[in-house]
C-alpha cells in the first residue's frame, strides 16, 4: 500500500498543482484582490457594528413574518409529502408500465430542474406576491426531492417479498401496503423529513422575491440600512431552524418506536 | 372435478425458439404429496411458477376448479390464486412485518385493500393465525419481526401463511433448498400434515432425492423440460435416477 | 365475501368454544395514543395556517392566464443575447461555485477535526465547533449572499465568500462524522509507532476519509453550482445579476435564454460529477 502510494506521487502533486493554479486564476477573473478583501474586512467591521446589538425595530412585522415562514413550510411539507406518495410510486419502473412512469419521472424531474428562488420567481408571477407563491414553490422542491428518491428506494425492493403477495391473490392496493410499503416506509419518512427541514430553511429565504415569509421583512430592512433588525431576524431564523430540527428527532422517534425495530 | 389439478401440453419459452418446458401433461388427484425432482434448469421452477401464473406459460392449458387458468381475466386470476397457497424457497416472508402480520397475508386475497389496510382482521382469522402458530410450533412469536427468525422458523410461517387461504392446492417451490438436513425434515412433515388436514394435493419442487422418496406418495422426474418418469417412490431405480440427472458420482 | 369458514386446523384440548378468542393488535395503547396525538396536533396546525394564510382567490383564478402570458412574451428565445450578456456571467458563476466550494474546504478541514469527539478531546471545543457548524448551515445561501453584498459591495467576491460560509456547514459536519467513524485500530498502529500528531492525521485518519471527503466535496459543488447561479439577484455576481436586470427591464425572451443556460450548467455539472465519481470512488 506504501509503495503504490509513492507511485501515484506525481500525478498526485500534478494534480494539487493545476488546482491551485486554478485558484489563483480564477481569483483573478472575480477580480479578488487582496486590496479588495482588506478593505471588505474592514467594511465589515464597520458593518458588524452596525448590526450588534441586535434589535427588534417592529416586532409584531417580525413575528408576522417569522409566523408566515412557518405557515409556508408546514403547507407546502404537507402538501409535498402527500403528493409525493402516488407520483413516487407512479415514477417506479417495477410497480408501473412505462407509459406511466415515464411521464412521473419527467415531471419529477422537472420539479427539481431550478433553484427554489426562480420558481418563486414564477409563481409570484403567476399567483401574485404573498404566502401561496412561497407553498406552491416549496410543494414543486418538495415532489422533486422526495418524489425522486422515493422512486428510487421502491424500484431497488426485493421483489421475493412483492412475488409471496401477489402469490395469496391480494389485490393491487394491498400488493402495495404488505409488499412494497414495509420496505420502503422507513426511508420515506427519513426523505420527508429531511425536505421538511429543507422546507423550513428555504421559506425564510423565498420572501427576498416576495413568495412570502420572513424573508420579505429581512429585505426590507436591509433595503432601509436597518442593520441591527437585520441581524435580529437572522438570529430568529437561526433560532427557528434549530428548534424546528430538535422538534423533527422528537416525532421521528414517536414514529420509529411504533416499527419496533432500529434504526434502517 | 376429478383431478384437483390437470395440465395439458404446456409449454414456456423464454427465448423463441429455445423452450423451457416441452409439452407437459399432467393430472394431479385431489389429494396426493408429489414431488418433482430433476436437475438445475430442467423447468421444475418453472413448472410449478406456471401454475399460478407467477411465470407466463407461452402454450397449454391449466385446468383448476373447473377453469382453465391460462384464460383468466385479472380478477379472475387472484381469486383463482387465493386458492393456491405457495411455499417458496428463500420463504419471501415480508421482512418488516410482524409473523402475524406475515401469517395473515393469507388472507388477503378475502379481504379489501381498506380493511387490510387498517389491519381490521377478522377476529376468526386472528384465532385461526394462533391455532396455526401453535400447529407449526412457533407460539409466542407473533410480535416478532420477521427478519428476526431463523431459517426453519421463517419456512413453518410461510407454511402457515400458505395455509390460512384455505387453499385447494399447495405449491412448494424448493421449500427446505435453504435448510439444514434436520430443519429440511421438520419443515416437510408440517407440509405434509397440512395437506392431510386440508385433504389437498400438494406439489412440491426439490433436489433431495431421499426426502422426496421419504415424504411423496408420487414422484415425477424431469429432464430437458419433459417429464421421463412418473410414478411411486419406489420405482426409481438406479438407471432412472442417472437418466435424470445424469452421472453417478452425486448418488452417494 | 361469503365462503364457508374452514374448521379450526388446532384445537388444544379443552379450549375449543371456552376460551375468549385471542385477539392482536399493530401498535400499543401507548402508540396508538401517541400517534394520534401527532395527527391531532398535526391537523390542528395545518387547519390554522390555511386559515390565516393570506390567499387572495382571484389571483388564483386568475394564474393560468398570467402563465399563459408569461409563456408568451419568454418565447421566442432571444439566442443572440447570448454572446454578449450570458457567456461571461455564467462563466463567473461557475468560478463563484468553484472558489467559494475551494475556500469552504480548507476552512472546514480544521472546524471539522475540531468537531471530532475522538480526535480532539476538549469538549467545549467540540461544541464550539459544532456550533459555527451549524450556524453557517442555518443560514441560507441567499441571505449570506445579502450581506456579504453590504460588507463588500456588489460583486462576485461577495457571492464567492457567501458560497463558502454556507457551504463550511455542510462539509464540516460530514468530515466531523467521518473522522468520527474511524476505525480506531489503524489510528492506534500509526500512534503506537510514535508519530507526531500531524503524521497521525495524514497516515492514520485521511485515507479513511478519503472517499468521503471526495464524494462530499463533489456533492457540495454540485449543490454551489445551482447556487451561485441565483446569488446575482441580490447583486452578489453571476448570472443571476443578467436575470435580475433582465427582469427589472422586462425583457422576458432574454429572462428564458438565461434560464435555459443555468438549466444547462446545472445538467452539465451533474452529469460531470456522476462521471467523476464513477472514475475516483
Amino acid at each position: 500500500m506504501a509503495a503504490l502510494a509513492f507511485r501515484r506521487r506525481p500525478a498526485v502533486w500534478l494534480g494539487w498543482l493545476i488546482g491551485l493554479a486554478y485558484v489563483i486564476y480564477a481569483a483573478a477573473q472575480l477580480d479578488l484582490s487582496w486590496p479588495r478583501f482588506l478593505l471588505g474586512l474592514d467594511n465589515g467591521a464597520k458593518f458588524l457594528d452596525r448590526m450588534f446589538p441586535p434589535v427588534i425595530i417592529q416586532p409584531d412585522t417580525m413575528a408576522k413574518g417569522l409566523l408566515e415562514s412557518l405557515e409556508i413550510a408546514l403547507l407546502a411539507s404537507v402538501l409535498g409529502v402527500l403528493l409525493s406518495l402516488p407520483i413516487g410510486i407512479m415514477g417506479a419502473r417495477n410497480l408501473m408500465p412505462w407509459w406511466v412512469s415515464t411521464p412521473a419521472r419527467t415531471g419529477v424531474a422537472l420539479c427539481r430542474s431550478f433553484h427554489p428562488v426562480i420558481v418563486a420567481i414564477v409563481f409570484v408571477k403567476a399567483v401574485g406576491f404573498g404566502a401561496m407563491a412561497g407553498i406552491l414553490t416549496l410543494t414543486v422542491a418538495s415532489i422533486g426531492f422526495i418524489g425522486k428518491l422515493f422512486t428510487e428506494a421502491i424500484e431497488e425492493i426485493s421483489p421475493k417479498q412483492v412475488e409471496a403477495v401477489r402469490a395469496t391473490g391480494a389485490p393491487f392496493v394491498s400488493l402495495l401496503s404488505y409488499g412494497v410499503f414495509p420496505q420502503v416506509m422507513s426511508r420515506f419518512v427519513g426523505f420527508a423529513s429531511y425536505q421538511v427541514d429543507s422546507n423550513l430553511r428555504n421559506s425564510t429565504m423565498v420572501g427576498i422575491v416576495g413568495a412570502g415569509g420572513i424573508g420579505g421583512t429581512l429585505f426590507s430592512a436591509f433595503q432601509r440600512y436597518d442593520y441591527d433588525f437585520v441581524c435580529a431576524i437572522i438570529l430568529a431564523i437561526v433560532a427557528m431552524i434549530m428548534i424546528g430540527e430538535t422538534l423533527a428527532r422528537w416525532v421521528r422517534r414517536i414514529l420509529d418506536v411504533d416499527a419496533k425495530s432500529g434504526d434502517d | 372435478m376429478a383431478h384437483g389439478l390437470s395440465i395439458r401440453r404446456l409449454e414456456k419459452s423464454y427465448i423463441a425458439g429455445k423452450p423451457v418446458l416441452h409439452g407437459i401433461n399432467l393430472d394431479i388427484g385431489q389429494q396426493e404429496v408429489v414431488a418433482i425432482i430433476g436437475p438445475s434448469g430442467t423447468g421444475k421452477s418453472t413448472l410449478i411458477r406456471c401454475i399460478n401464473r407467477l411465470v407466463q406459460p407461452t402454450a397449454g392449458e391449466i385446468w383448476f376448479q373447473g377453469q382453465d387458468l391460462l384464460t383468466l381475466s385479472r380478477r379472475g386470476l387472484r381469486e383463482a390464486r387465493r386458492q393456491i397457497g405457495m411455499v417458496f424457497q428463500e420463504y419471501n416472508l415480508v421482512e418488516r412485518l410482524t409473523v402475524m402480520e406475515n401469517i395473515l397475508c393469507g388472507r388477503l386475497g378475502y379481504m379489501s385493500a381498506w380493511s387490510a389496510w387498517w389491519r381490521r382482521y377478522h377476529p376468526q382469522d386472528i384465532e385461526q393465525a394462533f391455532a396455526l402458530l401453535e400447529q407449526v410450533g412457533l407460539s409466542g412469536l407473533e410480535h416478532q419481526r420477521a427478519d428476526s427468525l431463523s431459517g426453519g422458523q421463517r419456512q413453518r410461517v410461510g407454511i402457515a401463511r400458505a395455509v390460512m387461504q384455505h387453499p385447494k392446492l399447495l405449491l412448494a417451490d424448493e421449500p427446505t433448498s435453504s435448510l439444514d438436513p434436520k430443519t429440511s425434515v421438520e419443515v416437510m412433515q408440517i407440509l405434509v400434515d397440512m395437506g392431510q388436514q386440508l385433504q389437498i394435493p400438494i406439489v412440491i419442487n426439490m433436489h433431495d432425492v431421499v426426502l422426496a422418496q421419504k415424504f411423496a406418495s408420487r414422484i415425477i422426474g424431469m429432464s430437458g423440460g419433459s417429464i421421463v418418469y412418473d410414478g411411486a417412490p419406489g420405482g426409481l431405480s438406479e438407471s432412472m435416477l442417472q437418466a435424470i440427472y445424469g452421472g453417478e458420482t452425486w448418488l452417494h | 365475501m361469503t365462503e364457508p369458514r374452514m374448521p379450526l386446523l388446532a384445537q388444544a384440548p379443552g379450549t375449543a368454544q371456552l376460551a375468549p378468542p385471542r385477539t392482536w393488535v399493530r401498535f400499543s395503547a401507548a402508540e396508538r395514543a401517541a400517534r394520534w396525538l401527532l395527527l391531532v396536533v398535526l391537523l390542528a396546525a395545518v387547519i390554522l395556517s390555511i386559515r390565516h394564510v393570506e390567499v387572495i382567490p382571484e389571483f388564483l383564478w386568475d394564474a393560468p392566464a398570467q402563465m399563459h402570458d408569461l409563456l408568451s412574451r419568454m418565447w421566442p428565445i432571444d439566442w443572440s443575447f447570448y454572446g454578449p450578456g450570458v457567456h461571461q456571467p455564467l462563466i463567473e458563476t461557475l468560478h463563484i461555485a468553484t472558489l467559494g466550494t475551494v475556500i469552504a474546504i480548507v476552512l472546514a478541514i480544521p472546524i471539522g477535526i475540531l468537531s471530532a469527539g475522538n480526535i480532539v478531546r476538549a469538549k467545549s471545543l467540540n461544541l464550539l465547533a459544532r456550533l459555527i457548524l451549524v450556524a453557517s448551515r442555518s443560514v441560507n445561501s441567499l441571505i449570506w449572499a445579502l450581506l456579504f453584498v453590504g460588507v463588500f459591495g456588489p460583486g462576485a467576491l461577495a457571492g464567492t465568500v457567501a458560497i463558502a460560509c454556507r457551504s463550511v456547514g455542510f462539509v464540516g459536519k460530514l468530515i466531523g462524522e467521518a473522522l468520527e467513524e474511524c476505525d480506531i485500530k489503524a489510528v492506534e498502529a500509526i500512534r503506537a509507532t510514535g508519530a507526531p500528531p500531524m503524521t497521525v492525521l495524514a497516515k492514520a485518519y485521511w485515507p479513511q476519509v478519503a472517499p468521503t471527503f471526495w464524494s462530499v466535496a463533489l456533492f457540495r459543488w454540485d449543490i454551489n453550482v445551482r447556487e451561485s447561479a441565483v446569488l446575482g439577484l441580490v447583486g452578489a455576481g453571476g448570472i443571476g445579476m443578467a436575470l435580475d436586470t433582465a427582469m427589472n427591464l422586462f425583457q422576458w425572451d432574454r429572462v428564458s435564454l438565461i434560464l435555459v443556460a443555468i438549466f444547462v450548467i446545472v445538467l452539465a455539472a451533474e452529469v460531470g460529477v456522476t462521471q467523476l465519481r464513477k472514475r475516483i470512488l
